[in-house]
């Protein structure tokens, strides 16, 4: 009985410095911002902090971060969708897969600062497109509401990175589709379309809506790209934020903490939506 | 015209011919399995029916229909693939209903048939459950009832029983077979099993190389084989090589051994034939009923329960040969030397 | 027309990817006026700067990947081998980096480990490394955590512990000479990944005040025209580089499983 019991904290043992790097470097960092969200800086509870979050201006910032996040999302799903269905359904030559996929890998990596400065310099003021656009063809970008510097700009720019994010992960759950499900729908009758309603959309649905969450998380995150894009000009949460860090431009750090709790409270609010509709929608699977 | 006809189908990948000049007419309610090896082109052909691949040249008719250019969508089949391809995200009655439900059926008649169906197929209550709730023998009926739901002209069965159990694949083949029966459904059964097609159909297509070696009742395939393939491929068979010495009579030698095969033989005097025996039609020791005996050295004893297995050396040839066993009868050493007693007219004459 | 379909999908993607890598490129050329030279590059090579946070950057990184293997390699096959209950939670805890915002995090180490606290890391220019290094480890968890796990999985950890141990080797033998050679290819591409991230990585780095290559190119990019293009192309062929040593390592388990 002893000699059971102490083998059981053995085992424990070798998890111990995995745990100590979990809980001092991720979660007690992470509840720190939490528990801050709901103190004074004296240290008593208040909801206070949160209250304050209800000004125009961080409404306004969480509500840009959302949507270009929920945007840049929903068109990396459906863009890389599409070319994902392109690539592996058959309709393409065999051999623009590969290049495809190992491309992705690249472009999906390729965030941050240099994708900013990579999308500057083809359809920033000055950039490539731009400019030949105006030279070639007389069409001036800025006079139909192009600007980089703006919500629609992220947008484009994140889905750099975010199309190619749903290519590699939704070829794999496209390759699980089994010829004979598509024979078999044909043969009893169905159309191209039913099939995919009836047969394919389903199956993937989890697949898509999982990788919806993460490209969400991963463009309402994402700090380098849209400072660099836009410097701190744009009012989105995580730049908001970044400011805060630096120099406090809330007036109050826990005021920060609230800001930051916000934003772990919509990446995880998008992850539990995430698994919810999974369990309920992979009820045919063990 | 035959309710179901292929006429002179073709089909090429590029260089490679897999189906050369098929034809079949096939009579309402009739079951016919197309048996081969792999490649021999029978999938192909099936497919070629179902829609899913265009014939290079030939034409298919159904009820009088000329399908040949349809979509598998337009053309009234019912099809059960291999690996059961059950939509997994729809319960057993969903997947059941499908093919109504595209087709516009209401609800009430769909939930009507499907009720039947699962009757049918005797998982009536079951149809809550999903496609991975059940075993394999379950879901391939399940697969069955989508196929027949619709009420399809023909039914077509790629290998259904090839991913089961063996248990479970006889009594399924039966099943099967009694369902077809019962709806008198035009029925394609692609198998590679030949013990599945001579139990299960009215008629068997033998393939080999995208050709029809011989089309005939089971009955006719497995004992006048048209081919040498034939005859090799449908059950077990000792063959020979013998000379023929009198071809009026159908006498002939078997290395240096005279017998007669109670037949005129249409070959040259001189002649060397092909010729061959079941192992279920020899008979250990001397069977005064039987005109040919042949001496043999038995070489292997393979007891298998109901069936002995006795492999000897005939005329210097691998001789199989199957008794079945008796309670007063211990199977015969190996090494030992015995006599094998065969009737003149158990002689299969092979041809090209 | 689903043919069509497919081809405008293809090309639209094609052309997503090229034009801003495209633009980048030509930009960067475009320092002297009228003709392309490599004059952006020169001037950002023979920049100290450059070299300076680009060195910063290396070592932060390759650092990062010896302690991520430290981490992740016992951790992932002790979990395999003894604790296969918790495995769920694990790799649930190595999921969080992808719903926690970075930015969140290092808010959190600021507070945390300040000169002030209990353990003052960013009291010094190492500590401050040190934390940024476990910040990078952290970003990096769930890439690495999942390669290794994928490579364990190829193997039968139990069946080669206990043969191991049959011959006497201890846990550190059986880590670094069985178990750690295993899987190598997986925990080749998971450091590879690790390296890209790491490399141009700018909110961890630029809040905690170290001298890494990403604030550099942010700070860059704020005060000059063609350099940032530049610099652009020189983290894009790093990018590259890194998936394609990826790629090597995998197509190099492949041939190791085929042999065995």
């Amino acid at each position: 009985m002893a000699e059971t019991l102490r083998g059981r904290a053995a085992n424990w043992l070798g998890l111990v410095p995995f745990i100590v790097f979990a809980v001092l470097f991720l979660i007690l960092p992470t509840l720190y911002i939490v528990v801050g969200a709901f103190r004074t800086p004296e240290g008593a509870f208040t909801f206070q902090n949160i209250i304050g979050l209800n000004t125009a201006s961080i409404r306004n910032a969480y509500w840009v971060s959302i949507k270009v996040s929920f945007m840049s999302a929903l068109l990396g799903c459906a863009i890389g969708f599409a070319i994902a269905a392109a690539i592996t359904l058959g309709s393409l030559p065999k051999r623009v897969r590969g290049p495809m996929i190992t491309f992705s890998g690249v472009a999906s990596n390729f965030a941050g600062v240099p994708l900013a400065f990579a999308f500057i310099a083809t359809i920033g003021p000055a950039g490539l497109i731009t400019m030949y656009l105006r030279t070639e063809w007389g069409i001036n970008l800025r006079v139909y509401g192009w600007n980089l510097l703006s919500t629609w700009g992220l947008i484009v720019t994140y889905l750099f990175f975010q199309i190619p994010l749903m290519i590699l992960i939704i070829t794999p759950a496209l390759d699980g589709l089994k010829r004979e499900w598509r024979e078999a729908a044909e043969v009893l009758g169905a159309t191209g379309l039913q099939y995919w309603r009836m047969v394919a959309f389903p199956i993937l649905f989890p697949s898509i809506l999982g990788t919806m969450a993460l490209l969400f998380a991963n463009a309402f995150g994402a700090v380098a790209t849209a400072i660099a894009l836009t410097g701190p000009s744009l009012n989105i949460a995580p730049i908001l934020l970044y400011a805060q860090i630096r120099g406090d431009v809330l007036g109050s750090p826990n005021l920060g903490y609230a800001l930051a709790f916000g934003m772990i409270v919509i990446t995880g609010l998008a992850n539990t939506i995430y698994i919810v509709l999974r369990i309920r929608s992979e009820r045919w699977l063990k | 015209m035959a309710f179901l006809d292929l006429s002179n189908l073709q089909k090429s990948f590029g260089q490679n011919h897999v189906v050369k000049d098929f034809s079949i007419a096939v009579e309402q309610g009739e079951f016919v399995s197309l048996l081969g090896p792999s490649g021999c082109g029978k999938t192909t052909v099936l497919r070629m029916v179902g829609g899913f691949e265009t014939p290079s040249a030939g034409s298919i008719t159904i009820d009088g229909r000329d399908v040949t250019g349809l979509r598998p969508n337009q053309r009234a089949i019912g099809m059960v693939f291999q690996s059961y391809a059950l939509f997994p995200n729809l319960t057993v009655g969903q997947n059941v209903a499908f093919g109504l439900k595209v087709a516009g059926v209401g609800r009430a008649e769909r939930d009507a048939r499907v009720a039947e169906m699962l009757d049918l197929i005797g998982l009536a209550d079951l149809g809550a459950r999903y496609p991975f709730q059940l075993s394999g023998g379950q879901q391939q009926r399940v697969a069955l009832a989508r196929a027949l739901a619709p009420r399809p002209k023909v039914l077509l069965l790629d290998e259904p029983l090839s991913a089961l159990d063996a248990k479970i694949r006889v009594s399924l083949r039966t099943e099967i077979r009694a369902i077809q029966k019962r709806l008198g459904i035009t029925t394609i059964f692609v198998t590679h099993d030949q013990e599945e097609a001579l139990s299960m159909s009215d008629r068997v297509v033998v393939m080999s190389g995208g050709r029809a070696d011989q089309i005939g009742t089971p009955f006719e395939i497995y004992n006048a084989p048209a081919t040498r393939f034939v005859a090799g491929f449908v059950g077990t068979l000792n063959t020979f090589d013998a000379v023929v010495t009198d071809p009026a009579t159908g006498s002939v030698t078997l290395n240096g051994l005279p017998l007669a095969l109670d037949r005129p033989l249409d070959a040259a005097k001189g002649a060397t034939i092909g010729v061959a025996l079941r192992p279920e039609a020899a008979r250990l020791g001397r069977d005064p009923s039987r005109e040919v005996v042949l001496p043999a050295t038995i070489t292997a004893v393979q007891f298998m329960g109901a069936v002995v297995r006795i492999t000897a050396e005939v005329a210097g040839r691998r001789f199989d040969l199957d008794t079945f066993n008796r309670v007063d009868t211990p199977p015969p050493a190996v090494g030992g030397e015995a006599e094998i007693s065969v009737g003149a007219r158990d002689f299969i004459l092979l041809g090209d | 027309m689903n043919k069509v379909f497919a081809w405008i999908a293809f090309l639209f993607g094609v052309l997503y990817f090229i034009l801003p890598l495209f633009g980048m490129a030509e930009f960067s050329l475009s320092m002297r006026r009228g003709v392309y030279s490599l004059d952006a590059y020169r001037v950002v090579l023979a920049d100290p700067q450059f070299q300076a946070t680009f060195t910063f950057s290396v070592v932060m990184a390759l650092v990062t990947i010896a302690f991520g293997i430290l981490l992740v390699v016992p951790t992932a096959y002790w979990v395999r081998l003894k604790l296969p209950g918790m495995r769920p939670w694990v790799e649930f805890v190595t999921l969080l980096p992808l719903v926690i915002p970075a930015i969140v995090v290092v808010f959190g180490y600021i507070r945390l480990y300040n000169t002030s606290s209990w353990l003052p890391m960013t009291g010094t220019a190492t500590g401050t490394n040190i934390l940024l290094m476990f910040g990078y480890s952290m970003l990096s968890l769930p890439y690495m955590y999942r390669a290794v796990d994928t490579g364990l999985r190829a193997i039968d950890v139990a069946t080669l512990t206990e043969a191991a141990q049959s011959m006497g080797a201890g846990w550190g033998t059986i880590l670094a000479r069985v178990i750690l050679p295993n899987v190598l290819p997986a925990v080749l591409s998971g450091a590879f990944l690790t390296l890209a991230i790491v490399i141009g990585e700018f909110t961890m780095a630029a809040l905690l005040d170290r001298p890494a290559f990403g604030p550099y190119m942010q700070i860059l990019g704020a005060n000059k025209a063609y350099e940032p293009a530049a610099l652009a192309v020189i983290a894009f062929a790093i990018t590259w580089a890194c998936m394609g040593l990826i790629q090597l390592s995998t197509r190099f388990s492949k041939h190791t499983r085929a042999m065995s």
